[in-house]
């Protein structure tokens, strides 16, 4: 296990001894170190409630929210302790898309892609916010399909470009990694498949760390896979390798369907 | 389950079963009719009695006197005058009881909503929900002894509606918070992780999506309070003219009605006020639902 954080240099995340318990005493993630390689997508896999979720959230501070979550442990964005980081440079540098498209309901699709700034009361150009939200939405993909509709409201949108939608809107501040939860488990194939390709074309200029249970989508578009079991990190390396090879008798179990 | 040897037969007790289903919706017919019938009756009753009083004037003039209204119906003609000051004094007390109840019954149901689970929280919601159940009557005199006996040492428009406003404030928290425990967790977190402060994304997110159901809310807490009689006979009293003093005494249409219930000679504007009043509590109704309707 520590021998691959020790291999993936430079690692634009590092994430050391995190543990999370919802309830006192009891971890939801156990003791995870994990370094995130840049420009890769980087799969979390297991079972349903094995903590990828906690996991995922941890990495942009969102249990914050909930007075109740104790996170301990720490984590590194480009060498730079996050705790040391305000919420809102933090959250600009970590972009988070979540697993039902959730476009604000009262915002037209231009200002769905500008909110960051707009809900920050960041301001700009008008020249500027239209730079951004062009760029945003052809990273997705979705510029050709609403570039004549961005005053409608995202939630017009159908479920799958809502979710494109959601990953320009956490593009906006061009981060250095976008965190995904499941983002194709509420989308039929079709959609899910163009999601999918969009992730191997971001690559290119993000570093992406994908949340699925669906351990056939980390397969294809994933380079390194972490597989999870009862909050602790079990395996993590190539992905190819951890399909072709596992080491751990449990991720083989896992990747065999012996559970799921 | 499908059986292919047995489907010419019908299965037992499928007669009874058809005749229970038809049993079944004509008593379900039967309690709709029951239900929505005192409601035509009563608009059919406001319009056929009523419309004929309903001009130009009966929005334009102050009501009457027992003795104009006495020669009218001698001479067999409509009243003359109108409810103006009924109409200009309800106007002014629902602003001003909306004035006073909508900052505070929207700050303390988003406190509610903030803070769901906590036990001061709980206190608040049950002390919400007695208010509700106080009788107006009695919000009346709390309003008397408040206002009336030591502000405006007088019956007064200001006395009223703080009465009134008592009446809407548990109404609008409560829709306040239900509005807002139906906003989708996951649009407050999109907020989150862009970073946004709580506070922002409670003014800019979660108020502007829930709008319509806070409007809802407070359109309905003024069609209820629109109506209300008892309160305003112990703090509003009644005038005879238009009155837009605050500390003065003031008229209002549900005060009107009882007036001319009182007096046999003008009878006849009971109804007409009273289809107003209905109409204008029905359209509030309708208006609400139309915005619910909308947002989903
Ligand atoms: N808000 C919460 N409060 C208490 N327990 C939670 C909460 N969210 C998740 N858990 C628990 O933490 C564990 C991990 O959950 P999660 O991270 O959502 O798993 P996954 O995303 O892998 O399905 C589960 O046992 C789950 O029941
Ligand atoms: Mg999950």
């Amino acid at each position: 296990m520590n021998e691959l954080i020790k291999q993936i240099k430079d690692p634009v995340l590092s994430i050391q001894n995190l543990s999370v318990s919802y309830n006192k005493g009891k971890y939801a993630v156990s003791d995870v170190s994990a370094g995130i390689k840049k420009n890769r997508v980087t799969a979390i896999m297991g079972p349903s409630g094995c903590g990828k979720s906690t996991l995922l959230r941890a990495i942009n501070r969102m249990h914050d929210l909930y007075p109740n979550i104790e996170t301990i442990g720490q984590i590194f964005l480009n060498g730079e302790d996050t705790s040391t980081m305000s919420n809102i440079m933090l959250r600009r540098k970590i972009g988070m898309v979540f697993q039902h498209p959730n476009p604000f309901p009262t915002m037209s699709i231009y200002d769905n892609v500008i909110a960051g700034y707009k809900l920050n009361g960041i301001r700009m150009k008008k020249a500027e916010r239209d730079e951004i939200v062009e760029k945003s939405l052809k990273d997705v993909v979705l510029w050709d399909e609403v570039k004549d509709s961005l005053t409608k409201k995202g939630t017009f949108l159908s479920g799958g470009q809502q979710q494109r939608l959601c990953i320009a809107r956490a593009l906006a501040f061009r981060p250095d990694v976008v965190l995904l939860d499941e983002p194709t488990s509420a989308l039929d194939p079709v959609a899910t498949k163009k999601v999918e390709e969009l992730l191997i074309e971001l690559k290119k200029q993000y570093t992406i760390i994908l949340v699925t249970h669906n351990m056939s989508q980390a397969a294809r578009i994933s380079d390194y896979s972490m597989f999870m079991y009862l909050g602790e990190l079990v395996e993590y390396g190539k992905t190819k390798n951890m399909f072709i090879n596992p080491v751990d008798k449990r991720t083989e179990e896992y990747l065999t369907g012996k559970f799921s | 389950m499908i059986s292919l040897t047995a489907n010419n037969k019908e299965p037992k007790g499928l007669d009874s079963r058809l005749f229970k289903d038809r049993l079944f919706k004509v008593v379900v017919f039967i309690f709709a009719f029951i239900t929505i019938s005192p409601i035509v009756l009563i608009i059919y009753k406001l319009i056929i009695k009523g419309y004929k009083q309903i001009n130009l004037s009966f929005f334009t003039e102050t009501a009457p006197d027992t003795y104009e209204a006495m020669i009218a119906l001698s001479n067999n003609e409509v009243i003359p005058g109108g409810i103006l000051n009924g109409i200009t004094g309800t106007l002014l007390m629902v602003v001003l009881a909306s004035v006073m109840a909508i900052p505070i019954g929207l700050l303390i149901g988003i406190f509610l909503y903030e803070n769901s689970t906590k036990r001061y929280a709980n206190i608040v919601r049950d002390i919400t929900d007695i208010l509700q159940g106080v009788p107006s009557i009695v919000l009346g005199l709390i309003a008397y002894f408040w206002v009336v006996k030591s502000i405006t040492n007088g019956f007064s428009a200001l006395a009223g509606s703080t009465a009134l406003g008592i009446m809407m404030l548990p109404l609008i928290i409560r829709s306040t918070e239900e509005t807002l425990k139906m906003i989708p967790e996951t649009i407050k977190e999109a907020g989150m992780a862009l970073g946004v402060p709580y506070h922002k994304i409670l003014l800019r997110v979660l108020i502007p999506t829930g709008f319509s159901g806070l409007l809802t809310g407070i359109l309905l807490a003024i069609s209820r309070i629109i109506g209300e009689t008892a309160p305003l006979m112990l703090t509003a009293l009644g005038s005879m003219g238009v009155n837009y003093n605050i500390e003065k005494p003031t008229s209002a249409v549900p005060l009107l009605i009882w007036e001319f219930y009182n007096d046999p000679n003008m009878v006849d504007l009971i109804w007409s006020s009273s289809l107003l009043l209905m109409g204008f509590v029905l359209l509030l109704n309708l208006i609400s639902k139309h915005i619910m309707a909308k947002r989903a």
